[in-house]
Formats: C-alpha cells, sequence, structure tokens
C-alpha cells in the first residue's frame, strides 16, 4: 500500500528548496545505502506482502474510521469523522513506520538499531518492532522527556530497549535526536537508525511518510464506503509531521480537499514559548534537512516548548515546509489550553482520550467547522491515544477535573 | 590571500621538512576578547594553519569536549558575525591563514553570498563545513569561488572508493581525512587501517592529506603525520586552552616539525 501519488522529493530528496541530505561525509554511505535498499524493497512484492502481514495481524489494521456524532452536534457544521491511530498496537500510528523500517533494517543484513523519541510514543514503537524482529535496541530521550514520560520509558525497557537519557540542551526531543545521529555516526556500520517522524536527511522524510501513508490510503477508501465521496475537510496534527504526512499525501493531488495541520503554539506565539515552527519560524538547516526551524538570528536553534512532548521540536518535516509555501496545506497554532479543551472535548463527547499531540488537531478542527456545512465533512486524524498524557492532564488541570 | 595563502604555506612548511599542524580552538571560548592572543600564540608556536570553529547550538559532529566549548562560546553571546568583525579588525595582527569550521545554518543565517564576501574581507582562507557533503555544496560553491575562499572537504573512513576519488578531486586547500568512524573527541587508539586509508587519500589527489578526528597526543600528531601530510588537532587544544596549559600545545605542535620526528 505505498503510496506512489506524491511527485516530491526528487532525485536529490529535495522538495522544492526544502529536504536534502547535510549529514557528516561518515554517515553518506548509509543513507545511500538505505536509499537503495527502500527502492528495491518498493520494487519487491515479497516485502509489501510481509509489511502487510505485520500490519494487519500484529498492528490490527485497517484502523476505523469512525463517525463522531458528538463532534458532530457540537461543532454545528460539518459531519465529523475519527480516523483511529489510536487503536493501533502501541497505541499510535508510529507503529506503522517502526515496523516498515526494522523490516528494512534486515533487509540491509543489520541487526542493530537506534532511535530517538519525544513522547515515548515512537520509542515504544521502535522496542516493539524490535522485540517482534530480534533487533539489538537503543533508544536516545531528553532527560525531561524522560521525567515527563515515565510510562513510555518503562515500556521500552519491558520491551527489551536500553534507554539512554540525555543531558544535552534542555534534555527534549532535539537533543534526543543530535545524539542518536552520533551514536549512529560512531555505529553506522551495523546500525540503522529508524527516525520516528518525516524529518532528517533524504531519503527520511520519503520514506517515513510512504510507511505513514497507509492512513490516508485507508482513510480514502473508507470514506468513499460510508459516503461515496472525498471527504472536504482534513486535520492533522504537525510536529515533526509523520502522521499528517501520512493522512495527507494521498489527498495532497485531490484538489477539492482542504488540507489543515496544527502546530503547538505553547503558551502562545508572542510569549516565545511554543513549537510553531511554520507560523514563527525561518528557513534553516537541522538535523539532516534543509526546512523551517526555530532560530535566532544568528542560526543557533532555540529551544521549543509544548505542554505535549511529541510536538516540542524545533524543526518539522521538509515536505510539510514545501506545503506551506506551494499553499496546498494551511497551518496554524493552537496553545496548550486550547489542546486540553480539546482533550477534554473528544473524552466526553466520544469517550476516547486522545493525546495531547492529537488534542491539538481535535481544537483546530473546532476552529475549521465553524465555516463549513452540515452537508460537508470533516476528517480528523486522531494519531493516538492519551493513556501516555493522563499525568500531565492531571496536573494541568488540577482540581478541576473532578468537577 | 585565500586558496593561494594556503597553498603556498602548506608548500613552505612541507618544503622545509616539517609537516602541517592545523590546531582548532572554538572562537569565542573564554570570550572573542582572547580570540587574538590565543590566534598570536599558536602562529608564534608553530601551527601551520588555524582552525576556528564557530559555536553552534547542533553540533551532531562534534563530541564532548567541543559541544562543551560551543556551550561557552554561546554563553558569551559569539556570533558568526562577531567572529568575523574580530577577524577582520585584527587581521594585521597575524600571517597564520585562517580556516573557519561551522556548520551549515550559521552560514545560512547569516546569508551565504554575505558571508563568502566577508569571509574574504574578514581574511578568512578556508572553510570546513562537517554537515555539508558534496552532494549540497553547489549551494555554495559558486560564492566561495568569486571570493577565493577554498573549501576543504572531509574523507570518511565509511566513503567507498569512488566517493573518495570524488572528494579528493574536488577539495582545495587540504583533504580532511576523518580518521574515527564517530565524533570528534580524544582517541587512544586508531583502527590499524587509518594508515592505508590515509596513503590511499594520497594517490587520490595533489593537495596535501591532513589526519583529524581523535589526534590527541605527541606520538599521535608524529605516527598519523607519517602516511599524511599532517594533523589537525582539535579537542586537546580546546582542553589545553581551558585548563590553560599552553605547554602541551606547544609540544603536540612540536611533534610535527623535522627534528622532533627522529
Amino acid at each position: 500500500m505505498m503510496n506512489k501519488q506524491t511527485t516530491v522529493p526528487d532525485q536529490a530528496g529535495h522538495f522544492g528548496q526544502f529536504g536534502g541530505r547535510f549529514v557528516p561525509e561518515t554517515l553518506m554511505p548509509a543513507i545511500l545505502e538505505l536509499e537503495a535498499a527502500y527502492e528495491e524493497a518498493q520494487k519487491d512484492p515479497a516485502f509489501q506482502k510481509e509489511l502487510d502481514g505485520y500490519l494487519k495481524d500484529y498492528v490490527g489494521r485497517e484502523t476505523p474510521l469512525t463517525f463522531a456524532k458528538g463532534l458532530t452536534e457540537v461543532f454545528g457544521g460539518p459531519k465529523v469523522y475519527l480516523k483511529r491511530e489510536d487503536l493501533n498496537h502501541t497505541g499510535a500510528h508510529k507503529i506503522n513506520n517502526a515496523i516498515g523500517q526494522a523490516l528494512l533494517t534486515l533487509r540491509m543484513g543489520k541487526r542493530k538499531v537506534v532511535a530517538e523519541t519525544g513522547a515515548g510514543q515512537h520509542g515504544v514503537a521502535t522496542a516493539t518492532a524490535c522485540a517482534l524482529l530480534d533487533l539489538d535496541c537503543i533508544i536516545f530521550m531528553g532527560k525531561e522527556d524522560v521525567r515527563r514520560q515515565k510510562l513510555n520509558v518503562f515500556r521500552m525497557e519491558l520491551l527489551g530497549a536500553k534507554i539512554v537519557s540525555v543531558d544535552q540542551g534542555e534534555g527534549t526531543l532535539k537533543d534526543a535526536v543530535n545524539e542518536a545521529m552520533r551514536y549512529w555516526v560512531a555505529n553506522v556500520e551495523d546500525t540503522h537508525y529508524i527516525i520516528g517522524s518525516v524529518v532528517g536527511p533524504h531519503p527520511f522524510p520519503k520514506i517515513v511518510r510512504d510507511f505513514q501513508s497507509v492512513i490516508g490510503l485507508e482513510t480514502k477508501k473508507q470514506f468513499r464506503e460510508v459516503e461515496n465521496k472525498l471527504p472536504d475537510a482534513i486535520v492533522t496534527c504537525v510536529g515533526g509531521g509523520s502522521n499528517a504526512m501520512g493522512m495527507f499525501a494521498p489527498f495532497v493531488e485531490e484538489e477539492s480537499v482542504k488540507l489543515y495541520g496544527a502546530e503547538a503554539a505553547g503558551k502562545g506565539i508572542s510569549s516565545g514559548q511554543h513549537a510553531a515552527t511554520l507560523s514563527a519560524g525561518k528557513v534553516g538547516i537541522l538535523h539532516g534537512m534543509m526546512s523551517y526551524l526555530l532560530q535566532d538570528e544568528g542560526g543557533q536553534v532555540t529551544e521549543p516548548y509544548s505542554i505535549s512532548a511529541g510536538l516540542d521540536y524545533p524543526g518539522i518535516g521538509p515536505e510539510h515546509s514545501y506545503l506551506m509555501e506551494t499553499k496546498r496545506v494551511t497551518y496554524a497554532g493552537i496553545t496548550d489550553d486550547e489542546a486540553m479543551d480539546g482533550l477534554q472535548l473528544l473524552s466526553r463527547k466520544e469517550g476516547i482520550i486522545p493525546a495531547l499531540e492529537t488534542a491539538h488537531a481535535i481544537t483546530y478542527a473546532q476552529k475549521i467547522a465553524q465555516d463549513m456545512t452540515p452537508d460537508e465533512s470533516l476528517v480528523i486524524c486522531l494519531s493516538g491515544r492519551g493513556d501516555k498524557d493522563v499525568e500531565t492532564v492531571r496536573e494541568k488541570l488540577g482540581g478541576s477535573s473532578h468537577g | 590571500m585565500g586558496k593561494e595563502k594556503l597553498d603556498q604555506r602548506f608548500q613552505e612548511t612541507l618544503n622545509k621538512g616539517d609537516k602541517l599542524f592545523v590546531p582548532y580552538i572554538m572562537a569565542g571560548d573564554g570570550g572573542l576578547d582572547v580570540l587574538n592572543e590565543r590566534i598570536q600564540f599558536l602562529e608564534a608556536a608553530g601551527a601551520t594553519a588555524l582552525e576556528l570553529g564557530i559555536p553552534f547550538s547542533d553540533p551532531v559532529a562534534d563530541g564532548p569536549t567541543i559541544q562543551a566549548a560551543g556551550l561557552r562560546a554561546l554563553g558569551e553571546k559569539v556570533t558568526l558575525r562577531g567572529v568575523m568583525k574580530k577577524l577582520e579588525e585584527t587581521k594585521a595582527d597575524r600571517s597564520i591563514p585562517i580556516i573557519l569550521m561551522t556548520y551549515m545554518n550559521p552560514i545560512f543565517a547569516y546569508g551565504i553570498k554575505a558571508f563568502a564576501r566577508d569571509s574574504a574581507k574578514a581574511g578568512v582562507d578556508g572553510l570546513i563545513i562537517p554537515d555539508l557533503p558534496m552532494e549540497e555544496e553547489s549551494r555554495l560553491t559558486g560564492d566561495l569561488t568569486q571570493n577565493n575562499v577554498a573549501l576543504i572537504r572531509l574523507a570518511a573512513l565509511t566513503s567507498p572508493k569512488e566517493r573518495l576519488e570524488k572528494i579528493a578531486q574536488k577539495t582545495e586547500g587540504f583533504l580532511y581525512a576523518v580518521t574515527v568512524k564517530g565524533t570528534t573527541g580524544a582517541q587512544t587508539t586508531f583502527a590499524e587501517t587509518v594508515g592505508e586509508y590515509i596513503q590511499e587519500l594520497k594517490k587520490m589527489t595533489d593537495t596535501p592529506v591532513l589526519a583529524g578526528f581523535g589526534v590527541s597526543t605527541p606520538d599521535h600528531v608524529r605516527q598519523l603525520s607519517e602516511y599524511g601530510d599532517g594533523v589537525v588537532v582539535g579537542s586537546q587544544i580546546v582542553n589545553c586552552f581551558h585548563d590553560n596549559d599552553r605547554e602541551t600545545i606547544q609540544k603536540l605542535i612540536q611533534a610535527s616539525k623535522k627534528q622532533a620526528a627522529h
């Protein structure tokens, strides 16, 4: 089910001016090897069959497209549907990519995997895929994220992964990526780096998008089965942007479908404490790619902030920068407080506690729905479930959660 | 100035029978005010050229020592713009060639055209960009050539022969042979294949071949210079300046000189 609709990136991994391969020479051979292995795998029906088998029998795909009656009533506009990536094994869309890349690891004859994680969802997914396929797994996680995502740290350890807490910087996702890249530089010959989002040097943004495009392909098919048409609008949350790219990819060329991405505006963009890369960043180069980036005037990357560990990243996938500049996708910032409202709304009206990341999409969808009519439909990518965030949410809501 | 100055200085040094010694220091570690004095000290101690690191928030090719030095410099509010200005002001105080080592983003934020132009004005002769493989370099090679700034390419132990040949043919100033599979920082030993790798690179280019990454003792300097034309020493020099141990720096540099080789 790999996506073939999108014509970017070009051969050199560029999405317009974005993307590319800004990595030390030591990594270039591994990146070229990965590109070749992936191209070969794409052409190999046996690889696709094996991947589809795991997605069906292990991950539990396809995931449902749920009509959200409660949200539809509250929004008072379009019919609202939820693409239920929260129902995947391990609780989020991350497993789609982790299994795909773990299979590529084996295909390249490697037995070791390194990964970074922010919220821990990609770490758990990678640790899971490695346990399943008998690969050694080491995961770098920022110290601050280790603190706020204790449960996921324990999960990864139960799955047999080695977790390294990263002290550098603010101890969040950016710092975990730096350390994972350094580890990869030193161990590149027998280790594959399973990047968790549509970021990093080419071919990662393409590979991760393709593995995640199962989300959009299923949505398209399922929506047609119920409504016999295409949806009018699709809303996702965007950190690095993998659930969004996976959802968008099969719809990018369907011009009637409006696409929206919710970035983390943290305490508000004017507060300076946010992770709204596209709304407030400038074009720059980090982690192997050219893309929008939160940085100061001298080109030093600034520390992002979001209540949601999974959106707390100063960069964004290069294809999102491209889709913003070509005006195909509209991106907007949603604050912590607004996301908390979205989280509670979905919990109470649909009986689904979403991840804090996903909650940003719920709130953004509510705003978009104000300008839509009952004969239109809107799909929200429900990228993950909220179990991991319950502690953060409890802290934030304090006593009011009992009211 | 620029590329020719590097070529000329390297040739003169090799003609004397000495090996090339390029120390690395982090610009602004200890504040920008100490920069000029440190450059003059290294020149007087016999360094062939100087590699001047520009601090960056996310230096993925660097190990703990240079990461820490970069953070200290950023703590002093050091910027690429500030370093260029300082180099321009102090241009008359030195004759040692200057090579900037910077990640791509500070250059990109500065503006590639303006950076190339100001490099020439500030007396920057060469440039090393650790996160710029040849696949992306066309974004700035035009401007660098126009301003006569040498782009020094890096070869890696993992690069296959065809890549090494391309890199060796493209490089200007010298060829930087990365001698470890890993980030910068002191090593105790090197892989047995390092000598062969440097000798192989020697055959591919007319420019000098310098070994770098992990070089930290006078023995390393002698041993690795044997295979090629000299060394780049980074983390160890950074440590020495931080600990105010200048004698060790002098010993390292002396190890590249002819009489010390015997």
